[in-house]
């Protein structure tokens, strides 16, 4: 997996919320047995025509978005299925971090990503990033009145900071054990096979209930 | 000191070792496997040399890509489904994991066969590289889905690295109406906490109106979990769970002694009276009226007495959302639910395609035909069902209103197979998913019970079937 410590490029919006992983990567695009080849496909039919090409309305295919690698859109991305082929299109379109609001929803705290999402993610070097509603409507803002702006998503320091005239930064909260993940690139199934000899002890105790 | 919920105590049973982090490696008693979301997991043991650790532990089946129609399902015609079912042949040949073929008598939806099976009993971790594993947790079982990423972690370690998550009870108290199931009860759930509003929790079911419910009502409860945000919903195991495990054909259930014993260990999973939750909700079954949805997310829902929506009134969702949502339904506000027009009934899926929803559907419609408008699609879960269904002449009543008769698969849920909505087709589901070009490219779903789907396919439109008389 490839490390994450901080990266610099142009922020793209999605100005919707409870974007679904069928939305990301339709179904038709799941009958593949490789794990690359899915960043054409993201958003597909949102982003191509009945012909084909590129919808010029859809956001993404803004020219001012080209080559965009930090993504922001709106509250519970991700949400549907557990497919990683969501996140593996995401990351293969070229977006290196995902920036979405959690929210306030009858007092409690309803996260920016869906939880399977969020966790492909980290699989895949992909960052979320979770801001206030307040932060995330700004970022709308700024990106709508300076389209093709640059923002660094700064993991170390867990900020967002937009390259402009002044720069403004947005501090960011992180599980640590997602940040040292990110930023040491680990490969999980080896760091766990180094607990074999505790997974053969567990395994000798405990009762499975599997009768056939 | 507090005394432990169901999900507690399953966790701390798991637990291999808590690292320094704070997150445990977390045992996995079960792992399913189906044909969409393991081919890169095997591809990634294969480049790594590394064996499945526990093959016994694994069941696979192919599901997602399989036509449903007799002719088609043994020679697959999309050259890109057939590789990929293939693929899980290959694999599980190759890694030693047990496959329920197209061949078997047990292949299905794999959230259908692992309960019928006896694979899925209470107390156990479950995983599958499926957000509807879900379903599992109507038997007091731990159960979620997971990416492939950790397909191939639990395949290589029989394990999983975990955080705790949070734990919310939602209690329905008192009993259903009549015409009312519990399909409903999680469509009104998701409808009043929003598709997030479960994010980062288990969810325990609790109160009257669950305890009263058969396994397969409440399979479809914990099914839809996930649609509310939670990767796992649970229900306490009772003495409805353990008649379902005794009875007949479930190969990998205890028997005999070994069911007593199992029995006796099972009493002691449901949460203690003095479980603290981090959230409590409470819920009038009572009140509940049939769900029907009307946008393209389980949480646009309303009762079918209600109007399709005004953008401006629509809780937590913005009226951009709405407006969009509306506007790929081709719907106007105002109009009655009652009064939408539908051309396709699918009955299947994880959520709805078992025998006893096949059994309710049947009972309904017995010796009526379909309206004249619509298209409906019988998907059994299971080619156990499809079985059982014979054998009570169910398919019969199915075929002589007018419906298609199918092999198991999960068919026009996503349309992965060849059972596909046309853009603009307006259709009532049993299904759990009413995203945007979920059953087809432009289709439209309006999610029910099956219930509401039997009545729904006789007139051609939503009744409400607490006052229909059929
Ligand atoms: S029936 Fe639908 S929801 Fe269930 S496993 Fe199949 S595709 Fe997923």
């Amino acid at each position: 997996m490839e490390a994450f410590s901080s990266h610099r490029g142009v922020v793209a919006t999605l100005d919707r919320a409870n974007v679904d992983t069928d939305q990301i990567i339709p179904k038709q695009f799941l009958k593949s047995i490789k794990r690359t080849g899915f960043g054409e496909s993201l958003f597909f039919d949102w982003r191509y025509g009945d012909d084909g090409k590129p919808n010029p309305s859809f956001e993404l295919n803004q020219p001012a978005f080209a080559g965009a690698s930090i993504l922001v859109t709106r509250n519970n991305f991700g949400c549907g299925s557990s497919r990683e082929h969501a996140v593996w299109a995401v990351a293969q379109y070229g977006f290196r971090a995902v920036i979405a609001p959690w929210q306030d929803r009858n007092g409690s705290r309803v996260p920016g990503f869906a939880d399977i999402f969020r966790n492909n993610c980290v699989k895949n070097g992909l960052l979320t990033i979770e801001l206030s509603e307040a932060e995330v409507d700004q970022l709308f803002d700024w990106i709508e009145r300076f389209p093709g702006l640059q923002a660094t998503v700064d993991l170390e320091e867990q900020r967002v900071i937009l390259h402009m005239d002044e720069e403004v930064a947005f501090h960011f909260d992180v599980d640590p054990v997602v940040k040292d993940h990110l930023i040491r690139g680990l490969d999980d199934i080896a760091l766990t096979l180094e607990h074999e000899a505790d997974i053969t002890s567990f395994e000798q105790q405990h009762e499975t209930q599997l009768h056939a | 000191m507090a005394g432990k919920t169901l999900f507690e105590k399953i966790w701390d049973k798991h637990v291999v070792k808590t690292m320094p982090d704070g997150t445990v490696l977390l045992y996995i008693d079960r792992h399913l496997v189906h044909e969409v979301t393991s081919p890169q997991a095997f591809e990634g043991l294969r480049m790594t040399k590394r064996p499945v650790r526990r093959p016994d532990l694994s069941f696979a089946t192919m599901d997602h890509n399989v036509p449903t129609t007799t002719e088609d399902r043994m020679t697959i015609r999309d050259p890109i489904s057939a590789a990929q079912v293939e693929a899980l042949r290959a694999n599980c040949k190759e890694f030693g994991v047990n496959l329920y073929d197209l061949q078997s008598d047990h292949q299905g939806i794999v959230h259908i066969i692992g309960p019928e099976m006896g694979i899925t009993v209470p107390g156990l971790t479950m995983v599958c590289g499926d957000s509807h594993t879900s379903t599992h947790g109507a038997f007091g079982t731990l159960a979620f889905g997971i990416g492939t990423s950790e397909v191939e972690h639990v395949l290589a370690t029989q394990t999983l690295r975990q955080s705790r998550p949070k734990t919310f009870r939602v209690e329905f108290t008192g009993q259903l109406q009549k015409g009312v199931y519990s399909k409903d009860m999680i469509l009104k759930l998701i409808g009043l906490i929003g598709t997030a509003g479960g994010t980062g929790y288990v969810i325990e079911y609790a109160g009257e109106a669950v305890r009263a419910l058969s396994m397969e009502a409440r399979m479809t409860i914990c099914n839809m979990s996930i649609e509310g945000g939670a990767r796992a919903g649970m229900i306490a195991p009772d003495d409805t769970t353990y008649e379902y495990i005794a009875a007949k054909d479930r190969p990998f259930a205890p028997k005999g002694e070994a069911f007593d014993r199992a029995v006796e260990y099972w009493k002691s999973l449901p949460s203690d009276p003095d479980a603290e939750f981090d959230r409590v909700l409470t819920i009038e079954a009572d009140k509940i009226a049939p769900q029907v949805t009307w946008g393209t997310n389980p949480g646009m829902v309303v009762d079918v007495t209600d109007r399709v929506p005004d953008p401006h009134s629509v809780p937590g969702h913005s009226v951009r959302d709405v407006e969009q949502a509306l506007a790929y339904m081709g719907l106007t506000p105002g109009t009655p639910m009652t009064e939408i027009p539908l051309d396709t009934i699918f009955i299947g899926s994880c959520t709805n395609a078992r025998i006893e929803d096949l059994r309710t559907v049947a009972g309904i419609i017995k010796g009526r035909k379909k309206a004249d408008s619509v298209r409906v699609i019988v998907v059994p879960g299971s080619q156990q069902v499809r079985k059982q269904a014979e054998a009570e002449g169910i398919d019969k009543v199915f075929i002589d209103a007018g419906a298609e008769w199918r092999h198991a698969g999960c068919s026009m849920c996503l349309g992965m197979n060849p059972d596909q909505l046309k853009p603009g087709e307006r259709c009532a589901s049993t299904s759990n998913r009413n995203f945007e070009g979920r059953q087809g490219k432009g289709g439209r779903t309006h999610l029910v019970s099956p219930e509401m789907a039997a009545a729904a396919l006789l007139e051609g439109h939503f009744v409400d079937i607490r006052n229909w008389a059929a």
